[in-house]
Order: C-alpha cells, then sequence, then structure tokens
C-alpha cells in the first residue's frame, strides 16, 4: 500500500497528490512515469511524474479528472492508500547541455514538463518555456515553471491570463522561432495529442528537433502488452518501453489519436456508473 | 484383474455451457474415479514416467498412496518434487511427457496422471495443510526476479534449504503467466494465490510492484544491499507482431493484451472490474499454440460469435496440447489451416473490418523436419473479421537486461545459461522462457528447480 501524504486541488478537476513510494522515489529521473491502481477492482493507469522528493521518498503525481479511474483516484485524500503503485516506467529525458532549448506544456501536461525544465536548466540550459491552458482558471505550476525557466510564456485560448498571450502555444512558439535572438537547439512539447501535434508540425518547418512524450492507453506498462504502440518513422514502438519520449516530427499522429479512443464508449459507461454512485 | 486399457474421463463442463462462462473447464475427478484410474498403474519398477517429468516426481509412489486411499501422503509427495501440483495437474502437456513415456501407451491408454495429481493436489489446497519444511537459516540472502513458474519454484527450493529469499514481481501479482495468461476456465486462480501462498508460508517475502532493473539492479542487489546470490526468471514477456500492414488498427491486440486483460484484470466483469475489453462478432487468432486456444476460447466466453484460429501450417503440426485443441474445438472455435494473413484492413475510423489471408501447401520437410508451407499463388482472399488477436510468440523483455552489465545474451536477446543455470557472471543465474524462449510453464519450473540446485551448492561455498 502506497500512502497519500499530500493533496491539493491546482485547478477544477486538476488534482496533485504527493505519494509515498522511497523505491521509486530513489530511482526516477525526469521523462518518466508510474503506474497506479487505486484498489482490488481499478485499472492500472499511467500518470506521468511531476516532480519527486528522493529524502522524503514521495512521487508527485498530477491529473486531471476525466474518467472513472481519475475521479476515483481525485476522491481520495491524504492518509488514504493506493493499493499499487509501480515505477520507474519508460526511459527518463536526455538531459544535457543543449545551449537553449524550449519547453512546451499544454494544460495537464505542463506536470510532465516541469521536472523536465528543472533537469535541463541545471545542466546549464536556457530554458524557454511556454505553457498553455483553456482558460486562467486551469493554468496549473505557473510559479513551479517560472523558478524553473530562464524566460516563461503563457498562453491562454480566451486571454483569460491578463498577462499572458491571447491564443495557442503554437503561436509563441512560431514567434520565439521567428525572433533571431533565440537559437532553439532542442524543443519538449507535452500536452494534448493535438496540441503536440500542432506543435511538432510547426517546428519541423524550422527544423528543430522536437521530443514529444505520449501517453497512450496501456495495461502493464512494462513492454508486456503492446497496447501503447505508436508508430514512429513507420516503426511501431511500444510507448511504455521504448518511449514516452519519441521525435515527434515521426510520429503517426493520425494513429495516435485513433487508438486513444478504443475503449470510448466502455469509458463512458463505467464514468457514469460512478457518477450515479456506483463502483465507490 | 484384467487390465484396464481405458482411462477414467474427466468430468467438464457441457462445451455448450461453458463457452458462456468463466468457470473451470474440467470438473475433476471424485474420490471413485481417482482410486479407479490409480488401480490402473502398473508400479513399474522401472518408471518410465518419472525421468519424463521436468521436475521428477515419484509418480508411481504418489498414484499409489492415491489407490491406497492416503491422499494426504499423495499430496506430500507432489510438493516433495513440485512446488506448483495443482497448476501442473492443470497445465502441464503431460501427453509429451510422463503420460507419453507410460508402458500403458503398447497397449491402451496411459495413466492419467496429470488428473490425479490434479486430484490429489487440490484435496490438499482444500484441507489448507502444506507441510513443507524449511531447513534452519543459512545466512545467506537470494534475491529471484521475477514471479513466474521458474521464479517461483527456484524460490520455494532455496527457502526449504535454509535460504532467505526475495522474489522481485512487476505486476501486481506473482505468478506470471500463471495470472495473466493462463485463463480462469483453465487455471482458477484461487488455486494459483493457495500454491503462491504456501510459497510464502515458508518465509518468501514476495515483493510485487517491484521492476528489478528499474527499482534496483543486479549490481546494487548484491554490492549494496548484500545479496549473495540472483535468479533471473523474467520470462517472455514481449509479444511478438508479424509487421504486417493495419496491425495497430483498432480492433488488434497481442494475446498478452487480450488475455492479460481478461484474466489479471477481470475485464470479463466490467463494469465491476474497471478495465475494459472489446471484442467483436467475428474474432480471428492468429497462431495456433496454447495461448491461441486460450485466446479464441475466451473470445467465445466474452461474447463473440465466431471465434478462429488462423494457422499457417496444417492440423498435425499445431503445437497446443490436445486436450486444449479439442476443447476449443467442442466450444466452437473453428480452425483456418494452412492459412496466414497478409494485411489488416480497417475503416475510415481505424477499425478492423477484415484481414487478407493468403492459403499455403506444404512443401518440403524444412530443417526442423516439418514440412515447409508455401503460398498458393492467387489464394489471396478477404476474411470476415472485427476482432484480431496476435499469438504468434513472445520474446524476452530487455527492460532488466539492458542494465546488467556483462550478461551474455544470445542473437534473440535470450539469457546465455548452462544446463545448471549459470550465466556467464559469478553469482548470477537464470532460467524459463528468458533462457529458452517461450515454453512450457513445467519446463520453466524444472529449469527453476535446476538452478536452485546450483545455487544451493555455490552458496555452500
Amino acid at each position: 500500500m502506497y500512502k497519500i501524504v499530500e493533496k491539493q486541488e491546482l485547478a477544477p478537476t486538476i488534482k496533485l497528490m504527493k505519494i509515498l513510494s522511497p523505491d521509486v522515489a530513489k530511482k526516477v529521473q525526469a521523462g518518466q512515469f508510474i503506474i497506479i491502481r487505486t484498489d482490488n477492482r481499478g485499472e492500472r493507469i499511467p500518470l506521468t511524474v511531476a516532480d519527486f522528493d528522493r529524502e522524503a521518498g514521495t512521487i508527485t503525481i498530477i491529473f486531471q479528472e476525466v474518467g472513472y479511474s481519475t475521479l476515483q483516484l481525485g476522491a481520495m485524500n491524504v492518509g488514504d492508500e493506493v493499493l499499487d503503485f509501480v515505477g520507474p516506467l519508460g526511459r527518463p529525458t536526455d538531459i544535457e547541455n543543449y545551449g537553449t532549448v524550449m519547453l512546451v506544456g499544454g494544460g495537464v501536461g505542463i506536470a510532465p514538463v516541469l521536472p523536465i525544465a528543472k533537469a535541463l536548466k541545471e545542466a546549464g540550459n536556457h530554458v524557454v518555456s511556454v505553457i498553455g491552458s483553456r482558460c486562467d482558471e486551469l493554468l496549473i505550476l505557473e510559479d513551479e515553471m517560472r523558478e524553473a525557466s530562464s524566460e516563461l510564456y503563457i498562453t491562454t485560448d480566451d486571454g483569460s491570463c491578463s498577462y499572458g498571450i491571447k491564443g495557442f502555444v503554437t503561436d509563441k512558439i512560431k514567434e520565439i522561432l521567428e525572433d533571431p535572438h533565440y537559437d532553439v537547439k532542442h524543443i519538449w512539447a507535452i500536452g494534448p495529442v493535438i496540441m503536440m501535434k500542432f506543435c511538432a508540425t510547426l517546428t519541423k518547418q524550422y527544423e528543430i528537433p522536437t521530443t514529444v512524450s505520449m501517453n497512450p492507453i496501456m495495461v502493464d506498462g512494462t513492454g508486456m502488452c503492446g497496447a501503447c504502440r505508436v508508430s514512429v518513422g513507420n516503426e511501431t514502438k511500444f510507448a511504455c518501453v521504448d518511449g514516452p519520449e519519441f521525435d515527434g516530427h515521426k510520429i503517426d499522429w493520425e494513429l495516435a489519436m485513433r487508438r486513444m479512443n478504443i475503449f470510448k464508449e466502455k469509458e463512458r459507461i463505467i464514468a457514469e456508473r460512478y457518477e450515479k454512485g456506483g463502483n465507490q | 484383474m484384467a487390465l484396464n486399457l481405458n482411462r477414467i474421463p474427466m468430468p467438464a463442463q457441457d462445451p455448450e455451457v461453458r463457452n458462456k462462462n468463466f468457470d473451470e473447464v474440467a470438473t475433476g475427478y471424485t474420490a471413485a474415479m481417482a482410486v479407479e484410474e490409480a488401480e490402473r498403474c502398473l508400479q513399474c519398477k522401472n518408471p518410465l514416467c518419472v525421468p519424463a517429468c521436468p521436475v521428477n516426481i515419484n509418480i508411481p509412489k504418489f498414484i499409489h498412496e492415491i489407490a491406497t486411499g492416503d491422499v494426504v501422503a499423495a499430496g506430500e509427495t507432489l510438493k516433495d518434487a513440485n512446488t506448483l501440483p495443482a497448476v501442473c495437474g492443470r497445465v502441464c502437456p503431460q501427453e509429451s511427457q510422463c503420460e507419453g513415456a507410460c508402458i500403458l501407451n503398447k497397449k491402451g491408454a496411459p495413466i492419467a496422471i496429470g488428473r490425479l495429481e490434479r486430484y490429489a493436489a487440490d484435496l490438499q489446497i482444500m484441507r489448507g495443510d502444506f507441510k513443507t519444511a524449511v531447513k534452519p537459516s543459512t545466512g545467506k540472502k537470494v534475491a529471484v526476479l521475477g514471479g513466474g513458474p521458474a521464479g517461483l519454484t527456484c524460490a520455494s527450493e532455496l527457502a526449504q534449504q535454509g535460504h532467505d529469499v526475495t522474489i522481485f514481481e512487476a505486476l501486481h501479482v506473482a505468478g506470471g503467466v500463471l495470472m495473466y495468461g493462463i485463463p480462469e476456465f483453465r487455471l482458477p486462480k484461487l488455486v494459483v494465490e493457495t500454491e503462491i501462498n504456501s510459497i510464502k508460508e515458508m518465509g518468501v517475502d514476495i515483493r510485487v510492484n517491484s521492476i528489478a532493473g528499474k527499482i534496483n539492479t543486479v549490481q546494487e542487489l548484491m554490492e549494496e544491499q548484500g545479496y549473495d546470490a540472483i535468479f533471473i526468471g523474467t520470462g517472455a514477456g514481449l509479444p511478438y507482431f508479424m509487421n504486417i500492414p493495419g496491425e495497430n488498427f483498432n480492433g488488434v491486440y497481442s494475446a498478452n493484451e487480450f488475455l492479460t486483460r481478461t484474466n489479471l484484470m477481470k475485464a470479463y466483469d466490467f463494469p465491476n472490474n474497471a478495465t475494459p475489453i472489446l471484442v467483436g462478432e467475428k474474432v480471428a487468432v492468429v497462431g495456433a499454440g496454447n495461448v491461441a486456444m486460450d485466446a479464441a476460447r475466451t473470445a467465445l466466453r466474452l461474447g463473440a460469435k465466431k471465434s478462429y484460429i488462423v494457422y499457417r501450417r496444417a492440423m498435425e503440426q499445431i503445437p497446443a496440447r490436445l486436450e486444449e485443441l479439442e476443447h476449443a474445438i467442442e466450444e466452437g472455435v473453428e480452425l483456418m489451416l494452412l492459412t496466414s494473413p497478409t494485411e489488416i484492413v480497417g475503416d475510415a475510423d481505424g477499425n478492423v473490418i477484415g484481414m487478407t489471408c493468403v492459403k499455403y501447401e506444404l512443401g518440403e520437410p524444412d530443417d526442423s523436419g516439418r514440412r515447409r508451407p508455401v503460398v498458393i499463388e492467387g489464394s489471396e482472399h478477404m476474411v470476415d473479421v472485427d476482432t484480431v488477436v496476435m499469438a504468434i510468440g513472445q520474446g524476452p523483455n530487455p527492460v532488466l537486461l539492458e542494465t546488467i552489465d556483462g550478461l551474455e545474451l544470445n542473437k534473440w536477446g535470450n539469457v546465455v545459461a548452462d544446463d545448471q543455470g549459470r550465466t556467464s557472471l559469478e553469482g548470477v543465474f537464470a532460467g524459463g522462457d528468458i533462457v529458452t524462449g517461450a515454453a512450457t510453464v513445467i519446463l520453466a519450473m524444472g529449469a527453476g528447480k535446476v538452478a536452485a540446485k546450483t545455487m544451493n551448492e555455490y552458496l555452500a561455498d
């Protein structure tokens, strides 16, 4: 059992939890993920790691309540224990000194960007970050990202963040890439699949290497089931063991979006049942 | 008394009933049936069955004990040699092992050794008495990486020798393929859990959710955490695909995913269990091993109207256990032999709507002596299916192996180990599918047992 030692509501439907798991906290690196299962009837759900504390033995996860399993997890409180917590999974981010790097986070995807930004800044990079959300209310980790970045820019779709840019992250990315003052060597873009697709399509025009982090449907997360197949440069890869980070310019985005929908109908059934008071 | 040349049939659920539920297919011998079958045993002075058993159970002894009504002794005789007798009685390919060697084959049907093993082991489970003696502590620490059949057997044997054994298991339960792969209707999970509990009672510490290589490397286990020896039994967990077009369409599963969702995650009981599975009306399972049979039979139970086994070779070359094939056919699984897919076809939304296949004929024998299937020109045809399960084998999972410096691997990525379980690294042993490639539960158990003997000698030095 793995105890929840801290819980915060970062935004409506977006929650942060610190979970005690010293074995994972000792080894986890930026870019990796964990799998969590709340109880013995629950699903194994993959969540990216937003932060970790090796001394305290905790892992920070941030998730949006989008379906049954995340709703159920979100209803748990400090002191409660999740049944299963396993990691660190996947390959860590390649951290080195690239020079200037750009980090792009969209929505709850800002969470996995944070440890990567921290590690890259620590490695001596000039970290230019662009984070975005639908509206100001849903924007998370602004202060933490500001601290982890050399420069931080914020975009909201509706312009509700008064000191941010009204528009999409891609609008700001384009502006930076057009600006001769910047010599961006590498880009990380993490967020909803559609956002990563647009980012990768844009940065390809500038021929700047762009890493994305895929979060497909998984079961075991250790390479055993192959549910998380992604096509990268026409080659099938397993996101759990070959990724989750891949070259964004080579991903088959249409396939990635289609595979997210495999169980959509089933997911609707169980989420509805949960909201009516079942499976709790 | 005249020799009875026929074995006592195994009672089973009716095929038309069982193909709609996940309860166990074969319901097991009654006491009278078991005694009658056991009495057929000739009690050979030099039994052929024992050396044909990968863990060398004293078969004539336990059968004699059943025949004389001493089922407690029969259970103990089994446990002396076999960590998981209730499992093996159900899933071993007896026809090519103990029963295949039985002298009665010359005249009639061999003794139903597997059924008798299951009978005695199940009674032991029901009684709950597992008196497996453990020797006094040696003070030596052993880490077993992977809690499947090889690891469980190795751990049990070493614990009995007095060593302090810890199993590191990646999934949330131990058992490996016994839990995620083999379906409930062929191997009830309660049976597996009970046999695993008997290993815990010997003092073996089973740490689930612990991915060897990720939370600790072999070097760290030995140098920092004080383990004196390591056993690698991480199995063949990486599913193969055919690399044909359309394999990533929605509705194409690896057998591992299909079975893991159903067995380990209990998707057959959705939404009471939260993991979903989607099965269409017409399912094609590609391959014809035990895993393929399990998937095809599972598909029917999940509601498929049609379930096909699509296999490149002919009937006599089907690698599955005979009983699994017979059960599958009885339940309504249809065979498409000498047939193999070349492409999976999807609709605009990416869902499977069919599979293009070609027909084969048998040509000249290949290196393995089996007649090689040759494509028939112009035989391309469409098979009407909406779900495809790839059951064409699994390879070694590299997650752990790539973290071990200096461990010799072969060209397929399997660990190189000698017939005693020694690897290229001192103090590191290996056995089961990670060494041989995907094989059977009992061969993995045999390898775990052999390695445990080698490790015990190593630890004594």
